[in-house]
Parts: structure tokens; C-alpha cells; sequence
């Protein structure tokens, strides 16, 4: 199940990292149609952050340390908001360029993720 | 989220010419700067939660690698501060720093490299950033170009 999610994250993220990317070639700032991009990465962080912690409560433990675990599913659920945040501060391509490379780093959050529980689908 | 009405849309996207630069105060932080913000806090953030993490849970298996992740940490944490603050110390500052960053990734890189039994784990930057994508190695770069053309403008 987290596994999953995992995975369409990390996809949805990579998507999101190469349209702000699109933008930031083709000297745009962030728009409307961005942002709800955005709300649906974000969306999709929360939600993994419920599920795990869920999956904790319920006596599941990750392969690594469970602090670290909790650690990257906040950092990944607070990546692309911040961004978000951030491109509305800076309206030209350079807030663009700041949610994908946000994005990026949620990606590879998420790879660290599927290591962090260890890829067995639970 | 803007959710102005359409049809005032373009008017925040036009820039505003006339403004004057001195008004603002270098703009360490805007424009390309706005990327470098991010980058910087992402380190920090990961720098900072892995080595406290490190520091608390496995001291004893490797001290050194974990006190210099720990310093890497202060390292970015300040460099952010700096960017987001802006002004011409503040610049001074960063640039100082991130010379310092520079010469400890390419220090710590081959230090990994030439003698690996001084570090049983990873630091943020051994093997000149490896586990980061190199990040850590282009960051600096990267920010020592910004902060140079800041004094510039």
C-alpha cells in the first residue's frame, strides 16, 4: 500500500519537476495551473503521511530507524508547499525553477522512502 | 493560491521597470537567488536532521564523520540566513562562507577518498558529495558566482 504511493509520488513529483522545469525554459513564472499541480503533489504527501504514521500505529516498523522514516515522510510532505510559497514571492521563471527543483528533492525523498521501509509491500 | 479574476491576470506578471535597485537592498534572495534559498535550506535541513540524529542515536561508530555533518549544517544554515537577509555584510558573510564550504567539500572529498577507515559512515560530503548527487560540489560554485555578481548590480 505505502509502497504504491511511494512510487506515484515519486512519479507525480518527477512530472511536476519537468513542467515548472518547461516553464522556467520557456521564461514563465508559475501559474494557476501550476499550482493546483502543486496542491496535488502536496495532496498526495499528506496523504502518505497519514498512512504512515498509520502504519506505525498499527505495529508496522520500517527496515530503518522509525525517526528517520516519520523524518522523510515531513520533509516530503513540506517540500513542495514551501515552494509553492516561495513562487508566489518570485513571479519569473526563477520561482519556476525553485518548485522543480523542489520537486526533485521530493523524488529522490521518495526513493530514500522505498529504502527507509524497505520495499516489500506491505 | 491566485485565484484573482482573469481578467487583471497579467497585470502581476508585468515587471515594474521604473523601480529602482537601490530601493531593495542587493536582493541576495530574488531571482536566481530565490533558487539558491531553497537548495541552501533543503542542505540545511538535511545536514542538520542527519547528523543530530546521528549525533543522538550512534555517536560511537563514527564521531568524525558526524561532527563534520554537524558543521556542514551551521555551514548551509548560515548561508540561507545570509541570502534571505541580503545586504552587502550579509553578502560578505555568505561569500566567506561559502568559500569555507568549498574548500571542505573538496578537503573532506579527498580525505574520504585517500583514507576511507577515518570515516566507518557518510558525511554530507564525502567522496565530494557523491550520495547528494554532487550537489554539494556545484552549491558552492554555483553560490560563489551569485554572490559575485550581487555586488555587481
Amino acid at each position: 500500500m505505502i509502497d504504491a504511493l511511494t512510487v506515484a509520488l515519486g512519479v507525480t513529483a518527477l512530472a511536476l519537476a519537468s513542467w515548472c522545469g518547461f516553464a522556467t525554459y520557456r521564461d514563465q513564472p508559475t501559474k494557476d495551473w501550476h499550482f493546483i499541480g502543486m496542491a496535488v503533489v502536496t495532496l498526495l504527501g499528506l496523504v502518505q503521511l497519514v498512512i504512515g504514521i498509520v502504519q506505525l500505529a498499527r505495529g508496522q516498523r520500517p527496515d530503518e530507524s522509525v525517526a528517520i522514516f516519520v523524518a522523510y515522510l515531513v520533509g516530503s510532505g513540506l517540500a513542495v508547499p514551501i515552494a509553492a510559497f516561495m513562487s508566489l514571492a518570485e513571479r519569473t521563471r526563477w520561482g519556476s525553477a525553485t518548485v522543480a527543483a523542489a520537486a526533485v528533492v521530493l523524488a529522490v525523498l521518495e526513493v530514500r522512502l522505498y529504502d527507509i521501509w524497505g520495499g516489500t509491500g506491505a | 493560491m491566485p485565484e484573482s479574476a482573469p481578467e487583471s491576470s497579467t497585470a502581476d506578471e508585468a515587471e515594474q521597470p521604473g523601480r529602482p535597485d537601490k530601493a531593495r537592498p542587493a536582493g541576495l534572495g530574488q531571482g536566481p537567488g530565490r533558487l539558491l534559498v531553497l537548495l541552501y535550506g533543503v542542505f540545511t535541513v538535511a545536514a542538520a536532521s542527519r547528523s543530530i540524529y546521528q549525533l543522538v542515536a550512534q555517536y560511537h561508530e563514527a564521531p568524525l564523520a558526524y561532527i563534520l555533518s554537524a558543521v556542514s549544517a551551521v555551514v548551509y544554515a548560515f548561508i540561507t540566513v545570509s541570502l534571505v537577509r541580503g545586504g552587502e555584510g550579509a553578502r560578505k558573510a555568505a561569500f566567506v562562507c561559502c568559500a569555507a564550504e568549498l574548500l571542505g567539500v573538496l578537503t573532506i572529498g579527498t580525505w574520504t577518498l585517500a583514507d576511507p577507515s577515518a570515516f566507518p559512515d557518510q558525511t554530507v560530503w564525502s567522496d565530494y558529495g557523491m550520495g547528494y548527487l554532487f550537489i554539494p560540489i556545484f552549491l558552492p560554485v554555483t553560490g560563489l558566482i551569485w554572490l559575485r555578481k550581487a555586488r555587481q548590480d
